[in-house]
């Protein structure tokens, strides 16, 4: 059993460093692009429009904004690594490697979702520096603001494995990011509280789970949220079992990946 | 104790192609084995049962005793496999790639590394350990694949066509290699459309042939059955008159050329004695085709016949 869970262990560690080895090697794709984006944020948004909007719930609209762009970079990232690195992998078919090798699915599945998470966060503090030469951070609930960002790029690694595992091609790894996510991730109150909305249009907003993250960080960072954060922690953990779960049955079925 | 026991194993692929049809197949540790057949006999489709990429249908594949149902992480563990395409990430270097899959193994990095650069000298890619393996040669990555197999030192390796593509001189000092360590006493299974390769290297083989194992025997009792051999003679000088030769077929191909059909009984002597006794000086002489290759294509036909 030892032997098994040491030998498990290797293999897990094994393909969390590749991936990790990867991100930062291609870092000029992976890293430096949401620097670059998440800066021109913090001064269109956050400088120059944020101060004609004034204060959002008792802030500077660039420090309202903040947490949310930090959390829409994990986000985005943690899906795109484990997106286009699945998917490369069954490309070039080099997955073989990992499927002939004694490693079961559950680790295959853990592998990829760390590296994805590892990136997410790793884009996410780079993220936080740049805002600092725009705002202060003064974080109110460090262990709600480390879980919830935790929790968020698990679960979004997770989508960016199902969606890999389905892909047929390069196109069919960016159709849910720029049709589903981007959307979502706008309209899940990065940049404005959803109290400024119709009561309708609040109630919709409820259906975004991306919303629940982003207030949840929020409340960690600032102390203020739309929701309870209780909430957002049940629907993240709901998500990641139902996610997680779907994922091993399309692993263990072979979807797109066994004949 | 048995290598490899596959029994029953069938395969039908969703499009309704059945590529096995039951096949029972026993191989022996220590063996040398050629799984040999036609294209899409069923040979990739075995292998790639056993080594878990294809989804069986129906039957029992067990690797040394363990069930790969019941145990993959076990059986698993046993098997290093050679594809027939290059599968490595090319943007990873040599070594990293070598030392990534002998992790996921379970191999860690302080006793993987040294591993990897036993096998990188060992097979003369130690000069490119730190190259993309994208940047590689045709032979240096075929090499790769057959260090990266064994990188884990499986008791069981499985080769789906090493050497397609792959010069003379690259392959026989491959054949070198498999051959030392089936010594040491790695069980190898090779599928080859290389016939001379299979008889230089393996001691037992199955020919497999639209879903069925149509042949599975020892290499020795299989050459034996070939009744008949066709030659090659080239002459030392052009034939002056009408050529004689009583009770054996031949053909005439050029003036200093004749293909000559000897029945296995009869031997040579008896066709260079009607030679010698018409004055005619041989050169040289080859098999018009491999041993093998004469019987296997009898084999296939014949099973191609029959359904």
């Amino acid at each position: 059993m030892n032997n098994q869970f040491s030998r498990r262990w290797v293999a897990f560690n094994t393909l969390l460093t590749r991936e990790v080895r990867r991100f930062l090697r291609i870092w000029p794709q992976t890293l430096l692009p949401p620097a670059i984006t998440m800066t021109l944020y913090f001064i269109i948004f956050g400088s120059l429009i944020g101060s004609r909007i004034g204060e959002m719930g008792g802030f500077t609209y660039m420090e309202y904004i903040a947490p949310g762009i930090i959390m829409m970079s994990v986000i985005n990232n943690a899906y795109a690594n484990v997106a286009s690195s699945f998917y490369s992998a069954k490309f070039q078919n080099h997955i073989e490697e990992l499927l002939v090798a004694p490693v079961p699915n559950h680790l295959i599945l853990a592998g990829y979702v760390a590296g994805g998470t590892a990136r997410g966060l790793c884009v996410g503090l780079i993220v936080t520096i740049v805002s600092l030469f725009f705002t202060t951070i003064e974080i109110q609930h460090l262990l709600i603001t480390i879980s919830m960002v935790v929790l968020s790029a698990i679960m979004f690694a997770l989508g960016g494995f199902i969606n890999a595992i389905y892909a047929r091609s390069f196109d069919e790894i960016s159709i849910i990011p720029t049709f589903i996510l981007t959307p979502m991730t706008y309209l899940g109150g990065v940049f404005y509280s959803i109290s400024l909305l119709p009561e309708f249009w609040q109630n919709v907003s409820l259906l975004n789970p991306i919303l629940y993250m982003v207030n949840a960080f929020r409340f960690g960072m600032l102390g203020v949220s739309d929701i309870a954060v209780e909430i957002a922690f049940a629907i993240i953990l709901i998500c990641i079992a139902g996610l997680t779960s779907f994922a091993l049955h399309l692993l263990n079925k072979g979807t797109g990946i066994r004949n | 104790m048995k290598a490899l026991s596959i029994n029953n194993l069938t395969k039908t692929y969703s499009n309704g192609f059945e590529a096995l049809k039951g096949i029972n197949l026993n191989v022996e540790q220590g063996d040398f084995f050629a799984l040999l057949g036609p294209n899409g006999a069923g040979k990739s489709t075995t292998i790639g049962i056993v080594t878990s990429l294809v989804t069986k249908s129906s039957g029992q594949v067990h690797v040394f005793d363990t069930d790969l149902d019941i145990d993959p992480e076990i059986a698993k563990s046993h098997i290093g496999l050679v594809p027939q395409e290059f599968n490595f990430n090319g943007f990873e270097q040599v070594k990293h790639i070598l030392v990534t899959q002998a992790g996921y193994y379970g191999m860690p990095t302080k006793l993987a590394e040294p591993r990897a650069d036993e096998l990188l000298r060992q097979l003369g890619l130690w000069e490119k350990r730190h190259t993309a393996a994208r940047a590689l040669s045709g032979g240096m990555k075929r090499r790769l694949m057959i260090a990266r197999a064994l990188v884990h030192k499986p008791k069981l390796l499985i080769l789906d066509e090493p050497t397609a593509g792959v010069d003379i001189e690259l392959r026989r000092s491959m054949w070198t290699f498999l051959q030392a360590i089936n010594e040491q006493g790695t069980t190898i299974i090779l599928t080859t459309h290389y016939l001379e390769e299979a008889e230089n290297l393996c001691r037992n083989i199955a020919i497999i042939d639209q879903g069925n194992i149509i042949e599975n025997t020892d290499m020795k009792s299989l050459l034996n059955r070939l009744d008949k051999e066709t030659f090659i003679l080239y002459l030392t000088e052009p034939l002056s008159s009408d050529l004689v030769l009583e009770n054996i077929s031949f053909q005439q191909i050029d003036g200093t050329t004749i293909e000559v059909e000897i029945n296995r009984d009869d031997g040579l002597n008896h066709l260079f004695s009607l030679l010698n006794q018409q004055n005619i000086d041989v050169c040289s002489m080859k098999n018009k085709a491999n041993r093998l290759e004469e019987l296997f294509l009898h084999l296939v036909e014949k099973s191609e016949a029959t359904l």
